[in-house]
């Protein structure tokens, strides 16, 4: 017997839901960009190595080009397209347009994705392979710049924007922990 | 790309029987080497068994102060856990040298110890490769091997297993759980990975159709001041060229118990016995270490260009050990 090889699929992008029939090689890379015209997810190597696809998926950053679309059904997706709340740019995205952390700008979606969950990793305290004693006793690492360098290094910019991307997430995350503070007071 | 049929399963004996009724299907977990590879008409699996979504996502401490991992867990989850930082570190830094943020996001721990090798020739389908296609045989061996096996390779085969997380499993005896349509079954690390002889497309011991669910630890005090430290040709995101997963307890000057384990130099980690008996009784340092690893490396047998990994080796196992020493001293 053959298995059908496609199915009908309710992906759940940006709050918004779309139900689609799609053959299952479909990416979900491929689905947001030639399905839903949601084109701020780039295509860089279509093979893991570059990160120009990133997507949260469920709040994770996840490779859109090694996520068949069929097996992200019912999670939540956003793409660069959700990031911003109400008018109001992320302060990722923010940081990154006042710091001018790209120059052509084509890896920048899955840069500025990637960034948001690495604040939000990092605020979870996870290590890295750049923290010196990961043992939890020694408290969640400091975020600098090798921090930040190590966890953003799955996503490749090839006109070379690295110090300044650096500089923007460090900014970011520095917001981020001043409106931390705020709150708590 | 083949095309092929999908389903998500419900649960595990669900899982299994699916793969047992279709030679054909094969289990997707992250995916992101399977399905890298079925880009590419490496891998062409005529259905797919999501197993992701199976409640195999824990992690929890057995009886005797081991840890049980279940096996859908994420690499990132896995290497961010408490307990598995306190310990086992080596564990949590062997996973955090691998990969990146995302795809260690989406990897589970399932998954990583069946991936398979980044030999240039076994990706390329336009190549031949005795992994891939039997018989077809070896072009590493005459061709690109910089990064290739200096241990227990064949002339018929001298890739390496690409696992980070494997080599610190490997160091502290870890045992693999899994579910057949016949019932449970274990198989401890060591023989997880058959040796490469004439049949390198052979790669694991796990009988067919087999569903890994857990990875256990077993308690071991030693690893609570372990390391793993990796060797690569950029700073972050590649495959390692050497790497060694080490602990270290030393009394008196003297080593009263020590784990070694090497990546990137076999078509398995490479726990290092040899060394670990020479090392037990041994003074703690430099020039005993670097002993250790000249008696484990004299099996070696490297080819034109991998024989610097020979040298690697035995240098990381000397730095890997004496900031352990150093550690124990504090």
């Amino acid at each position: 017997m053959h298995p059908s090889t496609s199915s009908t699929v309710t992906l759940n992008i940006n709050g918004e839901k779309h139900q689609l029939s799609l053959d299952h090689r479909t990416t979900l890379l491929d689905a947001l960009r030639e399905r839903l015209d949601l084109t701020g997810t780039k295509k860089g190597c279509d093979q893991g190595q570059c990160g120009a696809c990133t997507v949260l998926v469920d709040g994770r950053r996840t490779l859109a080009c090694l996520q068949l679309a069929v097996a992200a059904e019912d999670q939540e997706i956003t793409t660069i397209e959700g990031m911003a709340r109400g008018g109001e740019l992320h302060p990722v995205q923010q940081a990154f347009l006042e710091l001018d952390g790209l120059q052509c700008g084509y890896c920048t979606p899955g840069q500025i994705c990637s960034a948001v969950a690495v604040l939000e990793e990092h605020a979870a305290g996870w290590p890295s392979a750049a923290t010196e004693d990961v043992r939890p006793e020694h408290g969640p690492p400091e975020l600098t710049d090798e921090e930040i360098r190590e966890r953003m290094s799955g996503n490749l910019c090839r006109c070379g924007a690295y110090v300044s991307i650096v500089r923007a997430v460090a900014r970011a995350a520095a917001q981020q922990d001043e409106s931390a503070k705020e709150e708590a007071a | 790309m083949r095309e092929f049929g999908y389903r998500r399963a419900d649960d595990v004996t669900g899982a299994v029987a699916l793969l047992d009724a279709d030679p054909g299907a094969r289990y997707l977990g992250g995916g992101t080497n399977l399905v890298d590879l079925m880009k590419t008409g490496v891998e062409r699996p005529a259905r797919l068994v999501d197993i992701r979504r199976l409640p195999l996502d824990g992690i929890e401490l057995t009886d005797d102060g081991g840890l049980r991992i279940g096996a859908t867990v994420t690499n990132s989850d896995l290497a961010a856990h408490p307990e598995v930082r306190r310990r086992c570190p080596a564990l949590s830094q062997a996973v955090l040298a691998g990969a990146s943020g995302q795809l260690r996001n989406m990897a589970t721990v399932g998954g990583n110890l069946l991936q398979r090798t980044r030999c240039g020739y076994f990706a390329d389908v336009t190549k031949p490769c005795n992994k891939r296609e039997p018989g077809s045989g070896c072009p590493a061996i005459e061709g690109e091997h910089r990064n290739h096996a200096i241990l227990g390779a064949s002339e018929h085969c001298v890739a390496v297993h690409p696992s980070d997380m494997a080599v610190a499993l490997s160091a502290f005896d870890a045992v693999v759980s899994y579910q057949t349509a016949d019932g449970p079954g274990e198989l401890p690390l060591a023989d997880l990975y058959l040796p490469v002889s004439d049949t390198p497309h052979r790669e694991t011991a796990l009988p067919r159709g087999a569903l890994i669910t857990a990875v256990t630890l077993p308690a071991a005090p030693v690893a609570a001041r372990s390391r793993y430290r990796k060797v690569r040709e950029r700073a972050s995101y590649a495959f390692a060229i050497g790497s060694v997963a080490a602990a270290l307890e030393v009394h008196d000057g003297v080593v009263r118990d020590v784990r070694l384990a090497f990546g990137a130099v076999a078509s398995r980690p490479w726990r290092a016995h040899a060394a670990e008996r020479a090392l037990v009784g041994s003074p703690a340092d430099a020039e005993h270490f670097a002993a250790a690893a000249d008696a484990e490396l004299a099996a070696a047998r490297p080819l034109p260009d991998n024989a610097y990994k020979v040298t690697l080796m035995r240098n990381l196992v000397v730095a890997v050990l004496t900031d352990l020493a150093q550690e124990a001293a504090r």
